[in-house]
């Protein structure tokens, strides 16, 4: 069994809304999956339903092999975009009610927990109130709180945000050594940059249909276009029309020291960049030669906008 | 898994270890004492005022019955005329002149008597010279119509009327007035305990949604263990703060009053008087001895187990729905829309448990709403000091449990719905439409 999580056909409809329509995602074990959509799309409807906060109306999904049931709770870490905490209690009262609702013996989470807390250097917070804290020290100890029973699955819907930039490099940090140990992580965001830097596998939902999924790497290589991003310094007037002339060309910008031709040009299906580049070296100095790989970023607008 | 002891657990503590809570809990007895002592102590202070009042009677007849007391000093004067008299008592700063002109026809008497004062007079005073006069009066023309006082008073009888059912069991005046007492408390003590947590639960359901921890929650736990989890928390909560009212009353009523120096045994020797002149009627003579045999009457076994199941699901029906109005709204300022459909069948059952139970406990209104689930804890608790047939409390229970049901079934799916649910008010459309997600 390589897959963590199967979901098949899944379906769920809200009155006349539909917000899932047979979406089947699988989420291979010890990846980090990033789950993507824009806004409205359904992405908390499924991870709801992986939670079991919703039952899907279709479809089923799959733990490890086994129909998702109550048990596997214990099982699922999830740290919800609408998130917080009881505001009069005190943070570590809460900590342990929650630990004991997933499932914790009250000694094994404050074990947990003071391990926790001292990694996170928050151990002098235990007697706060949430009320006392800002927002940054709170969404620690959500993160804490998520990840305190050591799930298999742990599901995280925008996690940094509210963080600043050291605190969320903290958590990035974290998140990957929880990967490291094991942990299949479900990754929920709008930051395509921290799609590009930590996810291995994509879905894509867009209107309640999957319309893509996949290793991130593979998903990059069928969106790529065979253009590449060329400086060339040469003494040929012509140069310019030429190259327009022979391959479908653009003007591309990047720094450089010198004036030089920039150009991106794309070359045919079957053709190698080897041909391109021993063309170009005949007709001056490349001084810039890199293939273009579509970012996260461009993939999701170009999928978004094709559906 | 079953979470619920562990949910029980945290509402009850985070009930009781709420700040408010705990100054609500001590000060509510306290407070109540202090006022009820307070107004004993100004009533006391009230009645100890002195007062002197003048007399002018020109006509000579009734000056007997101007006779001193604790608080009223007569001063009876002779030998002067009205004007002068005036005078003298508004000098000497005395409450007020009272006037009897001199008259030798009875009839006019009563039409020209006055009383002269600085301010308006107290109006009990006024009623107290009012029947004073009148009793004299009339006993004065009794007397001239050749009437022996005596004989009228030695005719004068009380009646009081024996009761006994059919099947022999004997019941009184003070046997009605005890089983009023004991229903009315026990429907009165529901309606507060369901206003009072069920908006206390409802307050806790919103505050899981405004602080957004609902949704981690309930990816541990199942909707429907935290609501009930919840109304059981809070409901224990709310038994121990009446406890705590119960035995902290008891307390302070015992110590405050000397600590303020009033005097309790003013308000017992009244108590005394009024058995004492009881006892004298002898139609009332065995008043003490009916009480107790009332109480012994009163179906007791019946009474605890009732007041404990209609209580129950009474209380439980109730704050389920409470519970459901707060997963539908998002502040407490939208729930007033939700809470009146709630409220209007709980006051109809108070209003019907005072002003029918009492005239007819086992009439045709009283029947029909110890039967209908959202008044019959109320009116059923009311009407069951009177004796109800136990097929009749049977089967009113048993709708009641059914219709728990269905309200518990009801709110969790609103619950369920509407907890996740943030942003505008729904309406009752929408409501009926989240129960069919």
């Amino acid at each position: 069994m390589s897959n963590l999580l199967e979901t098949h056909q899944v379906s769920k409809n809200f009155g006349d809304f539909t917000a899932l329509n047979q979406v089947s995602i699988a989420v291979p074990k010890g990846s980090i999956f990033g789950l993507l959509g824009p806004n409205g799309a359904g992405k908390t409807t499924l991870i709801r339903i992986i939670n079991q906060i919703t039952m899907p109306d279709k479809g089923s999904v799959l733990l490890d092999g086994e129909t998702l049931a109550p048990h596997h709770i214990q099982h699922i870490g999830y740290l919800p975009e609408e998130r917080g905490l009881y505001k009069s209690m005190k943070v570590g009262e809460q900590a342990l009610y929650l630990a004991q609702l997933k499932g914790m013996s009250k000694a094994e989470a404050k074990v947990k927990l003071k391990y926790w807390f001292d990694r996170l250097e928050i151990g002098d917070w235990w007697h706060k109130k949430i009320q006392e804290l800002s927002k940054g020290m709170a969404q620690k100890i959500q993160f804490v709180v998520t990840v305190l029973h050591s799930p298999k699955l742990l599901i995280f819907d925008e996690p940094f945000s509210g963080f600043d930039p050291i605190n969320a490099n903290l958590i990035k940090d974290e998140i990957l050594e929880l990967k490291r140990q094991g942990a299949t992580i479900i990754f929920s965001t709008h930051r395509m940059e921290s799609v590009e830097e930590l996810c291995d596998h994509i879905a894509l939902i867009h209107k309640s249909n999957k319309i893509l999924d996949g290793p991130l790497n593979d998903i990059k290589k069928q969106f790529k276009s065979n253009t590449y991003e060329v400086g060339i310094k040469s003494g040929q007037a012509n140069l310019e029309q030429e190259l327009y002339d022979k391959f479908q060309a653009q003007p591309a910008s990047f720094k450089t020291l010198d004036n030089e031709l920039k150009l991106n040009l794309k070359i045919a299906e079957g053709s190698s960049p080897n041909e391109l580049l021993n063309f170009l070296t005949t007709k001056g100095e490349v001084t810039h030669f890199v293939e273009l790989i579509p970012s996260a970023n461009d993939i999701f607008i170009q999928a978004v906008k094709n559906n | 898994m079953n979470h619920l002891p562990l949910i029980i657990q945290r509402e009850y503590l985070n009930k009781v270890k709420n700040k408010s809570f705990i100054i609500m809990t001590i000060l509510s007895p306290v407070i109540m004492i202090v006022l009820i002592a307070v107004v004993a102590y100004l009533s006391q202070l009230n009645n100890n005022t002195q007062r002197t009042i003048s007399v002018l009677d020109e006509s000579g007849m009734l000056e007997s019955i101007f006779v001193n007391t604790e608080n009223t000093t007569y001063n009876v004067l002779h030998n002067t005329s009205l004007e002068e008299a005036k005078k003298t008592v508004e000098k000497n700063g005395e409450y007020g002149l009272l006037y009897i002109p001199p008259v030798e026809i009875l009839d006019s008497i009563a039409q020209h008597v006055k009383f002269y004062s600085e301010d308006s007079p107290s109006l009990s005073l006024i009623s107290g010279l009012e029947s004073k006069l009148e009793k004299k009066i009339s006993d004065l023309k009794l007397l001239n119509d050749g009437v022996d006082l005596d004989q009228i008073k030695s005719s004068r009888i009380g009646v009081n009327i024996g009761q006994e059912s059919f099947s022999g069991e004997k019941t009184s005046k003070i046997d009605s007035v005890l089983k009023l007492a004991f229903g009315g408390i026990a429907g009165y003590l529901l309606f507060m305990f369901i206003i009072i947590y069920g908006n206390m639960i409802m307050r806790s359901v919103i505050e899981e949604k405004t602080t957004r921890i609902i949704e981690i929650i309930i990816s541990s736990v199942k909707p429907i263990q935290l609501m009930l989890g919840k109304i059981i928390g809070t409901s224990l909560a709310g038994i121990t703060q009446f406890i705590i009212w119960l035995i902290l009353g008891f307390l302070l009523f015992i110590i405050v009053p000397p600590i303020l120096g009033i005097d309790m045994s003013a308000i017992q020797s009244t108590q005394e008087q009024a058995i004492q002149q009881a006892m004298q009627n002898p139609g009332m003579s065995t008043g003490m001895q009916q009480g107790l045999e009332a109480f012994h009457n009163l179906p007791l076994t019946n009474l605890i187990i009732a007041f404990i199941l209609f209580f129950l699901g009474g209380y439980l029906l109730y704050s389920s729905l409470y519970a459901a109005i707060g997963a539908a709204v998002d502040s407490e300022t939208d729930t007033q829309q939700f809470l009146l459909p709630i409220l209007m069948p709980l006051i109809l059952a108070v209003y019907i448990g005072i002003f029918t139970v009492i005239e007819d406990p086992h009439g045709t209104v009283s029947t029909v709403f110890s039967f209908i689930p959202l008044t019959s804890p109320v009116v059923m608790l009311m009407r069951i000091p009177f004796g109800v047939p136990w097929w009749q409390q049977l089967i009113s229970f048993g709708l009641l449990c059914g219709t728990f049901i269905f309200t518990v079934w009801f709110a969790a799916k609103i619950y369920r719905v509407g907890i996740l649910m943030y942003g505008k008010k729904p309406s009752y459309k929408e409501l009926i439409k989240w129960i069919k997600y």
